[in-house]
């Protein structure tokens, strides 16, 4: 494969790098973190062959570690480096990741789920809301390390078989966003919201907190009082607390919006 | 966020070892202040240990005798808000709870941490501003500087942050007690207006605990206060915003005599401030709107405003006269 690339592909400069990786103290050197002897047996298997490290292009020289071969990065080779095995979606996933990553940037960029987003990344706008064991919470301020055994529900995991999730059928029918961005928070969400009233939770609003009836009939004003945690800059509110009201009446609501 | 150790010991008695081996180790509850505040640089420890696995932090006790009711440090705050018995026997203590925060935050927060949670004083949270709590000998930014949100009560020139938890204002009035462990194992409970301590020369103590003590429980005991209780937020926006004032207002009534009365107001001072002057005056009285304006107009007497919250003087009065209202009320809307 690379075959094509000849030595002639690489400046001068680019030349003096490659010659210094290969001539210097084996037991110093890193390449992107990773020792040079696993490095190069790495490359091995990409290449076909040892010889080829001379040979090969800027493409492979410069590419993330992550086109190299999986199982190869021995365990604990991250200082302060912690392992979670926890479900997304349904679908076990094992990480291994340093101790200040965050579930939001693991959903993201480890696991490449980027529905759920990155908003204000300090708990304060709701856009990173995912669903854990059933309830709502922020991925911003949950470390990876805490996940360990647990059930994460992100946007992703909502359709199933192709078909939407009635939430996410009812936020398109009436219009509950403008740019989007807060959209995935908005409904997983509105989701958990769900399950509370059906268990009977009590609000700040509840006028008497000692009666406990299971099945809440929400208001709007318990509506907007319970997704206060979602912002939403562009207020697509009205929208959104009707596209709630659907699911959790189960009646039909009149959209607030019409083609002109 | 600076690098740190991710334990997740389970055995109390090593955790104290490693609250005193390391004076920046720290423990994680649901992280909702915490990871904040390490991300923000204000708080740098190089060691987390894990909340939900340690043994003496998570015991759920039995009804006790007393009608007594306690709740686990590291139980979640939403948990707490929605337990049958506490909404029964303590609604004030759910509605507080459910006035702060979001429910996203609310599942994520535990008991423990939100009695150790941080002052939001912006002055505070930005590194590059003096702060004696963050930084001691650094200054207050906020003594003369943008002070809408500090304090009215107890404050030093050291530091006018307030104390920014709800459930700590109600726990407060509901005379609680706080639960700790220290080192081999030895308990102690702390009243809890003993707990939070005012800033002093010292704002960067927030609170009485010792070295190596950790919160297990949080006991409340038994009281009649559940038919007439209210607690009172008031904010900049309806929901999800830090209380400018708030008032936990609970009260006995026997034909319409207040036989026992406790209050006390969140977003004045450096922690949850008893209104002990209002109390005094309304304890054996008839529980009317007079009474009422006459106790919180003596309260309110004792404030002293900085620059930008003289306001919170006036509102202070009339949120300490529409919650005893709502309490009297039998804690409906009036």
């Amino acid at each position: 494969m690379t075959d094509q690339k000849q030595a002639a592909d690489f400046n001068e400069d680019e030349k003096q790098i490659i010659e210094d990786m290969i001539t210097g103290d084996p037991e110093d050197m890193t390449i992107f973190g990773v020792s040079r002897r696993q490095f190069l047996k790495q490359l091995a298997v990409i290449t076909g062959g040892f010889a080829a490290a001379q040979y090969i292009g800027p493409d492979e020289l410069f590419a993330a570690p992550s086109v190299l071969v999986p199982g190869t990065i021995p365990i604990n080779s991250i200082e302060n480096g912690v392992n979670a095995s926890f479900n997304v979606n349904g679908s076990p996933v094992a990480l291994e990741v340093d101790s200040r990553m965050t579930l939001l940037d693991s959903l993201r960029e480890k696991l490449q789920l980027t529905g759920t987003k990155k908003g204000c990344d300090h708990g304060q706008c709701g856009a990173c809301t995912v669903i854990i064991d059933g309830n709502r919470v922020l991925s911003c301020l949950t470390l990876t390390a805490c996940c360990q055994g647990k059930n994460v529900t992100t946007i992703e995991g909502l359709a199933k078989n192709n078909q939407l999730h009635p939430m996410q059928t009812a936020f398109i029918k009436h219009d509950g966003f403008q740019c989007g961005y807060c959209t995935p928070g908005q409904i997983c969400s509105a989701l958990a919201l769900m399950d509370e009233a059906k268990k009977g939770e009590a609000s700040y609003l509840t006028e008497n907190i000692r009666e406990k009836s299971l099945s809440v009939q929400l208001s709007d004003d318990e509506i907007r009082e319970r997704m206060s945690g979602n912002i939403c800059r562009c207020g697509a509110y009205p929208n959104i607390i009707a596209a709630i009201k659907e699911v959790h009446s189960g009646k039909e609501v009149a959209q607030n919006w019409q083609f002109a | 966020m600076r690098p740190f150790k991710f334990s997740t010991t389970a055995d109390s008695n090593e955790v104290s070892k490693i609250l005193i081996a390391n004076p920046h180790a720290r423990l994680l509850g649901g992280g909702t202040n915490l990871l904040d505040l390490m991300k923000e640089d204000v708080e740098r420890p190089t060691e987390l240990v894990e909340v939900g696995n340690i043994d003496v932090m998570k015991i759920v006790s039995p009804a006790s005798a007393t009608g007594s009711i306690v709740i686990p440090a590291v139980e979640k705050n939403a948990r707490t808000a929605n337990d049958p018995a506490i909404r029964e026997n303590f609604p004030m203590l759910s509605q507080a709870i459910l006035s702060g925060a979001s429910a996203q935050i609310r599942n994520m927060a535990t008991n423990g941490g939100n009695l150790n949670q941080r002052t939001r004083c912006t002055y505070f949270y930005d590194v590059a501003m003096p702060c004696n709590k963050r930084e001691p000998g650094s200054g207050c930014g906020a003594m003369k500087g943008l002070n809408r949100m500090h304090a009215i009560f107890g404050w030093s020139d050291k530091c006018v942050a307030v104390h920014p938890s709800d459930m700590c204002v109600a726990l407060a009035a509901l005379d609680a007690v706080v639960k700790v462990q220290g080192a081999n194992g030895k308990q102690r409970s702390i009243p809890f207006t003993a707990y939070h301590r005012l800033p002093g020369d010292q704002p960067q103590k927030d609170n009485t605990l010792q070295p190596g003590e950790l919160i297990t429980a949080i006991e409340i005991p038994k009281n009649n206060f559940a038919e007439n209780s209210y607690y009172l937020k008031v904010r900049d926006r309806a929901s999800y915003a830090f209380a400018l004032i708030s008032v936990a207002a609970a009260m006995e009534l026997k034909n319409n005599k207040i036989v026992r009365v406790s209050i006390a107001m969140g977003g004045v001072a450096h922690k949850p401030w008893r209104a002990s002057v209002a109390e005094k005056y309304l304890l054996h009285k008839e529980a009317t709107e007079a009474n009422f304006k006459i106790a919180a107009a003596n309260e309110m007497k004792l404030a002293k405003p900085l620059e930008h919250n003289l306001y919170k003087v006036e509102l202070g009065r009339k949120a300490l006269v529409r919650a005893l209202m709502q309490a009297a009320n039998g804690g409906k809307t009036i």
